[in-house]
C-alpha cells in the first residue's frame, strides 16, 4: 500500500521577539520540522519496515526555502516528496483550512494513497483541523488523534487509539482509505542518519504550481484574515525573584518552608 | 437577525464541562447578531443531556437520539442537516479531541470557513472577530472572516452558564446514512495508572522539556527526593519514555492540584495548563521571562535549571 504523509516546515520563535505588523519579525524566526508531522513519518517508515507499505511519500506546501526539512523526512526514510508553491501563496499572511484542503487534496487525489498521515496540528498556527478536512474532502474515512495503530490494517481496517482529554483512549476501526492525524508519543521518531541524509539528497522531490496540479487561485482565497498579532497581555501577578542562582534558590526554599512542604 | 448553532460535548454518559461554556459563548454570539441560541445534543442519553443543559440563555435544544458515544459521521451528518434546518450564521462547537473530529468535515462539507481554539469571538451580524493563539500560546491574534463560519472554542476561556432555562426541547429526526458511517468504536480505556499518584501530591517537581536529556533527569530526581516530593512532567518528557504515563500533567495526562508546583522548564502550553492550574501555589524555574506559564505562575525564576536546581538541592541538603 501507499502512504502519504504531510509535512510541513513550521517557523519557531525565540525567547525574546519583536512583532512586525501581523508577523513576527524575520530575525526572530527558526524553522523546523512541525513535532507532530515528524511522529506521522516515523510511523509511515515503520510501517514500510514492517512490509505493510510499499511505498511512502511526502506532501508539503511551502517555498523553496523548506526543502531542507523535507530532505530530513526523506533521510528518515520517505522514498519521495511533493512540494506545492506558487508566487500567489508568498503574500498570504495566514493559509487558513480550506486552502490548505484544496491543495493538498488536489495531491491526495493524483497520489491516490491508501493511507495519509498528517500531524495532529501544526507547531506554529495549530489549527489542528486540515487532516480531518482534507478527508471530508476527498471521501476518506478518518480519525483525529490518533495515539496508537496496529500495523497489520487487515481487512482494510486500521484500528487505531484515539487520545481523548484526562488519560482515556478510544479504541476505534477505521475503514481505509483514510486520514489520520498522528499524537506525538504515538513511536520514537528517528533521528537521520548520515547515510539517510546522504541518500536523501538523490530522492526525488517533485515541485508543483497550482495549475499542475488542477488547483484554481481563486479556490485557494483565504477566507480567514489575520488582523493583528500582539504579544498577550499578561494577567499574571507573578513574583520575579531576583539574583544569582544561589539567592533564587534560597527564596525558594523559604517559600517551601513556608508553605509547610518541605523542610 | 442571525442564529447561532452550538453543540455539545458528553463522554460516557457525563455531559463535559464545556458544553456549558460553549452555551455562554453562543449567547454572546447570538445576543451580538440579535439571534437565538439553539443547542444541539447528539447521541446517548439526550433527553436527559436536555435537561441539564436547559439554563438561561438557551432558546432551543434539538436533540438526535442516535447510538451511545461520539461518532463523527453521526455528528456531521446531524450537525449538516441541522445546519440546512437552522440556517444560523455560526456552528460553535468545543476544541476538545472530538470536537476536532468533527468540525474540520462539517466546515468543509458546508463550505464554511472554520477558526479553532478561539479564545474570545466578537461580531457585529457581518464580520466574526476571532481571537486566537499562535506559536503555544507566545502570541495572540485576531482574524477576521465575513459570513457564516464554524468555530471551535478553547475549554474554560467562557464561564459555565448557569440559572435554568425555558428552552423548547425538540427531538430532532435526522437522517443517518449508515453507509456513510466509516468508524466503529469498539471502547475505552483507562491509561496512567501505576506506582503513584500524582494528583494526590501536596508538592509536585515537574520537569519539561527545558531538561534537554534524559542523563539530566536525574539531577531533578535528586531535587524531589530531597524535597521529599513527587515528580511529575509534561508531555514531551512521557513521549520519549523518559518517564511513564502516569506522570504526565495536563489535558491528556492528569489533573493536579498540590499546594505547590514547580514548573522546571515547562513553558506552559494551554494543554499542560490545563492540568495544573488549580495548584494552589505555582512556582516557574524557565530562562524564558515571556514564557506561557508566567501568566499563571505565583513565583518565577528566571534563570537556567541546571545552575538554580544544583542550589536548591543544596539548600536542603546542607
Ligand atoms: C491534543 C493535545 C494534547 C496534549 N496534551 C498535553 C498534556 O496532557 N500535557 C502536556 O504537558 N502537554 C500536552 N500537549 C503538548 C503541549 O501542546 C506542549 O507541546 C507541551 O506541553 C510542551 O512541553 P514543555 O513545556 O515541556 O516543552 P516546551 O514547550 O518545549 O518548553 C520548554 C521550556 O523550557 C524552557 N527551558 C529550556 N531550557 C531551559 C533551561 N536550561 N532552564 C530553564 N528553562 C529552560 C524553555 O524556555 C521553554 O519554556 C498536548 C498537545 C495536544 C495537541
Amino acid at each position: 500500500m501507499k502512504i502519504l504523509v504531510t509535512v510541513k516546515e513550521v517557523a519557531t520563535v525565540e525567547d525574546e521577539f519583536e512583532i512586525d505588523g501581523t508577523e513576527i519579525a524575520e530575525q526572530y524566526l527558526g524553522a523546523d520540522l512541525n513535532e507532530w508531522d515528524d511522529y506521522a513519518i516515523e510511523e509511515a517508515v515503520q510501517l514500510q519496515e514492517d512490509g505493510i507499505a510499499d511505498e511512502v511519500v511526502t506532501v508539503t506546501i511551502g517555498p523553496e526555502d523548506c526543502e531542507q526539512t523535507i530532505r530530513q523526512a526523506l533521510a528518515k526514510g520517505a522514498d519521495r516528496a511533493v512540494r506545492v508553491w506558487d508566487d500567489t501563496l508568498e503574500d498570504v499572511d495566514l493559509l487558513d483550512v480550506n486552502a490548505k484542503t484544496e491543495i493538498l487534496s488536489a495531491v491526495i487525489e493524483e497520489e491516490d494513497p491508501d493511507l495519509v498521515l498528517s500531524g495532529v496540528q501544526a507547531g506554529d498556527d495549530s489549527f489542528a483541523a486540515t487532516g480531518v478536512s482534507v478527508a471530508e474532502n476527498i471521501g476518506f474515512q478518518w480519525g483525529a488523534v490518533v495515539n496508537h495503530l496496529e500495523h497489520d490494517l487487515d481487512d482494510g481496517i486500521a484500528s487505531v487509539r484515539r487520545e481523548l482529554e484526562g488519560g482515556v483512549e478510544e479504541l476505534t476501526d477505521i475503514e481505509l482509505p483514510a486520514v489520520l492525524t498522528i499524537q506525538t508519543g504515538i513511536n520514537e521518531p528517528r533521528y537521520a542518519s548520515l547515510r539517510g541524509i546522504r541518500q536523501a539528497q538523490q530522492k526525488p522531490m517533485d515541485v508543483k504550481a497550482l495549475a499542475d496540479i488542477g488547483v484554481d487561485e481563486s479556490t485557494i482565497e483565504t477566507e480567514l484574515e489575520l488582523t493583528d498579532m500582539y504579544e498577550p497581555e499578561s494577567e499574571s501577578d507573578v513574583t520575579t525573584w531576583e539574583g544569582s542562582a544561589d539567592e533564587t534558590a534560597s527564596e525558594l526554599g523559604d517559600l517551601l518552608r513556608d508553605k509547610g512542604v518541605a523542610q | 437577525m442571525t442564529d447561532v448553532l452550538a453543540v455539545a460535548d458528553h463522554r460516557r454518559g457525563e455531559l463535559r464541562d464545556v458544553s456549558y461554556e460553549i452555551i455562554t459563548a453562543g449567547r454572546q454570539l447570538a445576543d451580538e447578531t440579535g439571534g437565538d441560541l439553539h443547542l444541539a445534543v447528539i447521541s446517548g442519553t439526550v433527553d436527559e443531556f436536555a435537561e441539564k443543559l436547559n439554563r438561561e440563555g438557551v432558546d432551543a435544544i434539538h436533540t438526535v437520539s442516535h447510538g451511545e458515544e461520539f461518532n463523527h459521521d453521526v455528528y456531521s451528518q446531524a450537525i449538516t442537516q441541522l445546519y440546512d434546518d437552522l440556517a444560523p450564521q455560526f456552528v460553535v462547537t468545543p476544541n476538545s479531541v472530538n470536537g476536532l473530529d468533527y468540525a474540520p468535515a462539517v466546515a468543509n462539507e458546508l463550505d464554511l470557513p472554520i477558526v479553532t481554539d478561539t479564545v474570545d469571538l466578537e461580531t457585529d451580524g457581518e464580520t466574526l472577530i476571532a481571537t486566537r493563539e499562535m506559536y503555544g500560546g507566545k502570541v495572540e491574534t485576531t482574524n477576521e472572516l465575513e459570513g457564516d463560519a464554524i468555530v471551535t472554542i478553547r475549554g474554560a476561556e467562557w464561564p459555565a452558564a448557569e440559572g435554568t432555562g425555558d428552552a423548547a426541547i425538540e427531538a430532532f429526526e435526522a437522517d443517518i446514512d449508515e453507509d456513510a458511517v466509516g468508524s466503529t468504536v469498539s471502547g475505552f480505556e483507562e491509561v496512567g495508572g501505576g506506582d503513584v499518584d500524582i494528583s494526590e501530591a501536596e508538592l509536585l517537581v515537574s520537569i519539561g522539556r527545558g531538561i534537554e536529556e534524559e542523563e539530566n533527569l536525574d539531577l531533578i530526581r535528586d531535587l524531589a527526593d530531597t524535597l521529599d516530593a513527587t515528580l511529575s512532567s509534561s508531555r514531551p518528557i512521557v513521549d520519549n519514555g523518559w518517564l511513564p504515563k502516569n506522570r504526565q500533567v495536563g489535558q491528556s495526562g492528569k489533573v493536579v492540584t498540590p499546594d505547590v508546583y514547580i514548573a522546571i522548564g515547562i513553558s506552559g502550553a494551554v494543554q499542560h495548563v490545563a492540568g495544573m492550574k488549580g495548584s494552589d501555589t505555582i512556582v516557574a524555574i524557565n530562562t524564558d521571562p515571556n514564557a506561557p506559564i508566567m501568566d499563571i505562575a505565583d513565583y518565577a525564576i528566571v534563570d537556567d535549571l541546571f545552575d538554580v536546581v544544583p542550589e536548591l538541592i543544596e539548600e536542603f541538603e546542607g
